[in-house]
């Protein structure tokens, strides 16, 4: 949380000597509130001040990274507990726990399984984007031959294991990967952070509940450890989903830095229909990673989803592609009518053209995300526009006939359109809703 | 003292508790009724306040055979489609159903155009089937709406149904009747809070009590707008805990409807051999929507797939365990 102009100013020498610029102390507080200047403009300030102005200058949630090089993952740095407040900023890792209990061949599998959980939806690329190691034989060679593996898959990783001499092993190999260590417990605390230190890697704590969770991580922190992620291993998900949701708000309203770190979670239930809902909540609601036994595409692609739908900037339209659509079984005969490339309006037009059985064409204008009202008022929904679109080949190719159905909303814009495109232009409804009724009606008697 | 205390939230609104169903004692013949709401915290917040009703999924059926459900679907229930009381028993005795959502989709004028006669006798036939509360919804073309679902609230009377869906500008007809026949009413706003509230006021401005009112603030399948529904529900409920009385109405969400619709759920593995068993797909798409909106603080869901259904129930029990 920032600190007011008021809080800084006592940090400040209260001189007023004019060095930094400004005419006071006072004025040059209210300007370090407003982050337009920067606090190495005052030469006097004591170092005691720097550190605590330095520390209230930072994100109450650190922004930590896992991996290293372009398929890094951050987590961490957000500033709202829902994303209407502002948006959600950075989508949580989504991956698949590797037992290194697994023999020759279940490894193998596995770790292939996980390579093809990749995804383009929307135009967007999406894959599982985190791999973790579980040490479940409890021994050193085993996990270091499936950590091997699962490096192959060149993904940020987790690597969990109770034992810090195993992850010293493994670490020698990988530590210039970034991975997670995962992760200090009570009984472990000092050992792990010697790892952390040695290898110069981020380090997940762990403990039952947030009053055992709080005492670890004053301990990392007191050791230099920056990079800190918290795994609240609740025995049950609705403690989990309770302490996600506790960690969060202390973090931003409470202010709370020993709690201003990402979250991780792992889940192991064994229905994986009930284990993709808990994973699903967790994306929902506040993890910065989510990991589980799950492996096939059809239950990572759900969370995978969620997590894209959620971490969406909602003070931007989201866009569709600009492009001729076709709803049904169309053919050249087909209605062609035209809408904006603002999300909820074509996903709007193209559910009632699909519940009307009418096979059409939804020829998308990109008109920057904005619905067709805003578009038109704005320029960016013209008869030129629409005109150059009915024009190209896209729409030749496709569309045999020479009448275009345009929103209720634009009807003003008839005449010029008929112009500018050679078209006969039938003016549709203006809300959604009655475009069933005009294909089926207005349509068929054209 | 935990530190889970320092991060409570202090509510000053709880939301309604509304009640669907009616025992012989009640003066219908429900044999078990729901009632969702009650809720003073954001939803499973155990440590913050209660909530004290789980939110409730009820099993979508048609009162004609669809044609065009995803075959997951039509594989999950086979011949009951056919017939809706035998569809209504199957999701109640086979699937453990609480509460069924019956849908006029016949009676379109496009798809069936079922007589409001027809519509009435087909509610008859679930309600002697069935003992569990049904919500009563049209096919969402106004003018066939106000011919049929009065007819149906008739042959529902004392049933205390929830009656489906009223908008701002399409309430009187549908109201009227509800008051007439002791049933609670759903109310349409396309994701936008201040029809949501103009909605509530009008239809309680003609006598139905806050307490018969659940709102709908339509739903976005998971990857088709789901973002949208999911802020403007936590809107709604971070309206409602603050003390916003018009606004503390439980809510529904049609996830079977709409995440069965996408091409995720629908969509062949030749067509997308990277997406996974299309078996299964379509249910763990509806369980992913599902669970959004579990957590934006939805109190009905209306789901189609039993498997899902089974799934999400089991998740709800698990988060309701204090």
């Amino acid at each position: 949380m920032a600190l007011k102009a008021l809080d800084i100013f006592k940090l400040l020498p209260k001189t007023n000597c004019k060095k930094c610029g400004c005419p006071t102390c006072l004025a040059f507080a209210m300007k370090l509130a407003q982050k337009q200047t920067s606090l190495d403009q005052c030469p006097d300030v004591s170092e005691a001040s720097k550190v605590e102005l330095a520390g209230a200058a930072a994100p109450p949630i650190r922004l930590v990274t896992i991996g290293a090089g372009p398929g890094k993952l951050e987590i961490g740095n957000e500033t709202v507990l829902f994303r209407h407040e502002e948006s959600f900023y950075h989508a949580p890792g989504i991956g698949v726990m590797v037992s290194d209990a697994l023999d020759g061949t279940a490894l193998k599998a596995r770790i292939e399984a996980i390579r093809k959980l990749k995804f383009v939806r929307v135009g967007l690329s999406m894959q599982a984007n985190v791999v973790a190691v579980v040490n479940a034989s409890g021994q050193a060679a085993p996990f270091a031959k499936a950590v091997q593996a699962a490096g192959t898959l060149d993904l940020p990783m987790v690597l969990m294991s109770s034992q810090a001499a195993h992850l010293n092993t493994v670490l020698a190999m990988c530590a210039d990967k970034k991975p997670l260590i995962h992760a200090a417990t009570d009984a472990t605390a000092d050992a792990f952070i010697a790892l952390a230190k040695t290898h110069n890697c981020p380090l997940a704590v762990t403990a039952p509940n947030l009053d055992k969770l709080v005492p670890l991580v004053e301990k990392a922190r007191a050791a230099g450890i920056q990079d800190i992620v918290l795994d609240v291993a609740c025995p049950r998900v609705p403690d989990t989903l309770q302490a996600l949701t506790a960690i969060r708000r202390l973090a931003l309203k409470k202010n709370m830095r020993v709690l201003g770190y990402p979250c991780l979670v792992t889940n192991s239930t064994v229905d994986p229909l009930v284990n993709v809902a808990e994973c699903g909540m967790f994306v929902a609601k506040y993890a910065g990673i989510v990991l589980a036994e799950l492996d096939q595409p059809e239950q990572l692609l759900p969370l995978l989803t969620i997590s894209q739908n959620l971490y969406t900037d909602p003070r931007k339209p989201i866009q569709v592609e600009a492009k001729l659509n076709a709803i049904g079984a169309v053919t050249p005969d087909s209605p062609l009518m035209i809408t904006t490339n603002f999300s909820l309006t074509y996903y709007t037009v193209a559910g009632e053209v699909e519940a009307s059985r009418v096979p059409a064409y939804i020829g998308v204008l990109d008109t920057e995300g904005t619905s067709v009202l805003t578009a038109f008022a704005s320029d960016k929904l013209t008869s030129e526009k629409i005109a150059a679109f009915l024009n190209s080949d896209e729409v030749k190719s496709k569309v045999s006939h020479r009448k275009v159905i345009i929103p209720g909303y634009i009807a003003v814009m008839s005449g010029s359109l008929k112009e500018d495109s050679g078209w006969t232009v039938l003016v549709g409804p203006r809300e959604a809703s009655g475009i069933s009724k005009f294909l089926k009606t207005t349509w068929t008697n054209t | 003292m935990s530190i889970l205390d320092d991060a409570k939230e202090k509510w000053t609104g709880t939301i309604n508790e509304v009640t669907i169903g009616a025992t012989k004692q009640d003066g219908g013949t429900r044999t078990s009724v729901v009632t969702v709401g009650g809720a003073g915290a954001l939803p499973f917040m155990n440590f913050e306040g209660p909530t004290p009703r789980a939110p409730v999924v009820a099993m979508e059926i048609w009162d004609r055979e669809p044609d065009d459900w995803a075959q997951p679907l039509v594989d999950a229930f086979g011949p009951v489609l056919k017939s809706p009381a035998d569809w209504a028993r199957k999701c109640v005795e086979e699937f453990g159903a609480e509460m069924l959502c019956l849908k006029l989709a016949g009676t379109h004028p496009d798809f069936g155009d079922a007589t409001p006669a027809q519509a009435a006798e087909v509610v008859k036939s679930v309600l002697k089937a069935v003992g569990v509360p049904l919500i009563i919804w049209g096919c969402d073309h106004d003018e066939k709406d106000n011919e049929v679902l009065p007819r149906c609230s008739q042959a529902a009377a004392g049933e205390r149904c929830l009656l489906g869906a009223v908008k701002e500008d399409n309430y009187k007809t549908l109201v009227a009747s509800c008051l007439a026949d002791g049933h609670t009413i759903l109310g349409l706003s396309p994701i936008d809070i201040n029809i949501a509230k103009q909605i509530n006021i009008l239809v309680s401005e003609m006598g139905l009590p806050l307490n018969r009112i659940v709102m709908y603030p339509t739903t976005g399948a998971l990857g088709y707008g789901i973002e949208y529904a999911h802020s403007i529900q936590e809107r709604g409920r971070l309206a409602a805990l603050s003390g916003d009385k018009i606004m503390s109405l439980p809510v529904l969400c049609m996830v079977g409807s709409e995440a069965w619709r996408t091409k995720e759920a629908k969509a062949s593995q030749q067509e997308n051999p990277a997406w996974g068993d299309e078996k299964t797909r379509g249910i763990y798409w509806e369980i992913g929507t599902a669970s959004t909106f579990l957590q934006a603080g939805s109190d009905i869901l209306v789901m189609r797939h039993p498997a899902a259904v089974a799934a999400i129930r089991k998740t709800i029990s698990e988060l309701m365990v204090k």
